[in-house]
């Protein structure tokens, strides 16, 4: 992503001249270049840039791998577009995608912010809060599904003792915050943000870090206070991360698959089924592997105009970008 | 061992006279007390599920329903996680999952460090196009892959094998970038001293590259591991026999037996042996893990 932009010494200069015009010594090296890369090659042929050509066709295809896909035009995009339940999927995807993100990015600046001091613990607490995202995420699911239980569940349990469940409380029964279809959403993303935030930490404090000292000495001298401080120097200084963070998480999250596989089967009522999770149940558990497919096309669109544009307006805000 | 020193914060700029250099010091001080509160707080609420996973497992599965509940257990069960690996193939699962790790592990290396080096430091037709073909794959959702993917590994009969697990993994764009990316700043003596004695160029990228080449080749071995570690998707896609089970697939399966009377002391004993492994790995080379980052994201 990061990567056209990417600085550092350039490489030594492609060769211009034709394969005949070359040196014996070049001609070796360049035949030593092409071995070297041979093994990625092979892999990154077969297993990538294979795949994703098929991917493109069989999106305009009805494939079930029982049969070989036959050509069907658009007829799967017709199906998805004018399908009520892909609609629903698309825009619970974004759901998920902005609940969870700008509220861990706003989170996870403000902690590294917090953990950026001379203290002791330091080291501590960045742990920590970036344990949750090394978990697995099947160990993550079971722990958080024991947390949202609507009896044994631990978020029930504070509830009933502050008094908020019960029969004269202001709820009669715990709430059911995974099966009922208003809560589940916002419940995944509330764990979301506990499995996310770390990682945007650890960025967020390696680019704080980065920020020369002698800005800060320079505003002080100029009587500037922490507000301005922090608008002026600090998130400038951080736009580069920022960015990173905001690309990588936004496709990160278009892309969820385990939390919802393991947590809710995209219930109750497909109330959290997104993207990936809908091109799995039709690719896989109803075979219906050209429609998929064309809905992972769909899905690979949004990310790319989600991508673009991210990039387009980066020059109006990210400190030093470069095209 | 740490990235960074904790004396890396922007220090207050020093003032001349004692007086405001004493009320400096101590709203530095309240800051600190007001931090500390904070992340104490916040802290909590981050390791609590974690804590109360390991707790769980060390109790008898009646106490896990104890109200209130209680933290520690009242003796600890530590038969919880004889009980997991002797009546469940964990043991199984675990060696499934360390072998598929290892060897997706050290082939991403092999094959990224050599294209990395061909990439950096050779000069061959079509090199430059050739890695923004790779620059440009990186985008692709692993979604989009699925599908056709899951298609040739029918059509190479390799369903519930190892080989499936292993061999697409081999290869990573994003790993051939990293290395190539270090390699770009090695600097160009070393490589010649060595060309100037005759030797041939795999000797070079064996005996001179690949050990000045450590710190990336840690952070691309730590980057790797955990995700094939983590993987569910692929694993649940493509394997059938519970024998084959990578870890991942075989907690969700052993949770999703007990749709009603979930065991929760068992399942929880059972999680926190599968995070154990990548946690210590995690703390040995969280240093490593950083300088990815910091090379992907913010170098770039």
């Amino acid at each position: 992503m990061t990567v056209a932009s990417a600085t550092g010494p350039a490489p030594p200069q492609t060769v211009k001249t034709g394969w005949s015009e070359m040196s014996g010594l070049a001609r070796r090296e360049a035949i030593e270049g092409y071995l070297f890369l041979l093994p990625n090659f092979i892999g990154f042929l077969v297993f990538l840039l294979f795949p994703m050509v098929a991917a493109v066709y069989f999106a305009f295809t009805n494939y079930d791998l029982q049969w070989p896909p036959r050509f069907t035009l658009f007829q799967n995009f017709q199906v998805m577009f004018t399908s009520n339940l892909f609609w629903q999927v698309f825009g619970q995807t974004f759901y998920w995608a902005f609940g969870m993100v700008p509220a861990t990015i706003v989170l996870a600046l403000m902690l590294a912010m917090l953990i950026n001091r001379k203290m002791m613990g330091v080291l501590t607490y960045r742990l920590i809060y970036f344990v949750p995202h090394v978990t697995l995420s099947v160990a993550a699911a079971i722990v958080w599904l024991w947390v949202y239980h609507p009896e044994v569940g631990f978020l029930n349990l504070v509830l009933r003792n502050l008094g908020l469940i019960g029969p004269d409380a202001l709820l009669a029964e715990g709430p059911q915050w995974l099966l009922t279809r208003r809560t589940a959403m916002p419940s995944l993303i509330v764990m979301g943000w506990w499995k996310g935030i770390g990682f945007a930490m650890l960025i967020f404090l390696a680019g704080l870090q980065g920020i020369p000292v002698e800005l800060y000495e320079a505003a002080n001298m100029d009587g500037a206070n922490a507000r301005q401080r922090f608008f002026g120097i600090t998130l400038p200084m951080l736009s580069p991360a920022l960015f990173f963070i905001m690309v990588t998480s936004i496709i990160g999250a278009f892309q969820g698959f385990d939390v919802f596989y393991l947590m809710t089967r995209g219930g109750p009522a497909n109330a959290t089924t997104t993207m990936v999770l809908h091109i799995y149940n039709n690719g896989f558990v109803y075979l219906k592997m050209g429609y998929a497919s064309a809905m992972a096309m769909v899905l690979f669109g949004t990310i790319m105009i989600f991508t673009a544009l991210q990039w387009i307006y980066a020059k109006n805000w990210v400190h030093g970008f470069a095209d | 061992m740490m990235a960074f020193p904790e004396s890396l914060a922007p220090p207050a700029a020093e003032s001349k006279t004692g007086v405001s250099r004493l009320s400096r010091s101590q709203s530095d001080r309240i800051g600190n007390v007001l931090a500390h509160v904070l992340l104490a707080t916040g802290s909590v609420v981050f390791a609590g599920p974690f804590l109360w996973m390991v707790m769980s497992s060390l109790k008898t599965q009646f106490e896990i329903y104890y109200f209130p509940p209680k933290l520690l257990p009242q003796t600890v069960q530590w038969q919880n996680y004889m009980v997991v690996f002797r009546d469940q193939p964990f043991a199984r699962y675990i060696g499934n999952s360390m072998f598929v790790s290892l060897c997706v592990t050290s082939g991403v290396i092999l094959t990224s460090s050599l294209a990395g080096y061909s990439f950096a430091r050779l000069r061959f037709p079509g090199r430059d196009r050739l890695f923004l073909l790779y620059l440009g794959t990186m985008m692709i959702p692993g979604a989009v892959l699925l599908i056709p993917s899951y298609a040739l590994m029918i059509e190479l009969g390799w369903r519930d094998t190892y080989y499936a697990l292993i061999v697409p993994g081999l290869v990573s764009a994003w790993g051939t970038f990293l290395m190539r990316q270090f390699m770009l700043n090695i600097p160009k003596e070393l490589e010649d001293a060595a060309f100037i004695d005759g030797a041939s160029r795999l000797r070079i990228y064996w005996t001179v590259i690949l050990p000045v080449s450590k710190p990336v080749i840690a952070t691309l071995a730590i980057f790797t591991f955990m995700g094939a570690w983590n993987e569910l998707l692929w694993p649940v896609i493509i394997l059938r026999t519970p024998e084959m089970y990578t870890l991942p697939i075989g907690l969700a399966r052993f949770q999703s037996r007990f749709p009603n009377q979930t065991p929760w002391h068992l399942v929880m004993a059972a999680s926190t042996i599968s995070v154990l492994p990548i946690l210590i790995l995690f703390v040995a080379g969280q240093k490593y893990y950083v300088q990815g980052i910091v090379t992907t994201g913010l170098k770039g």
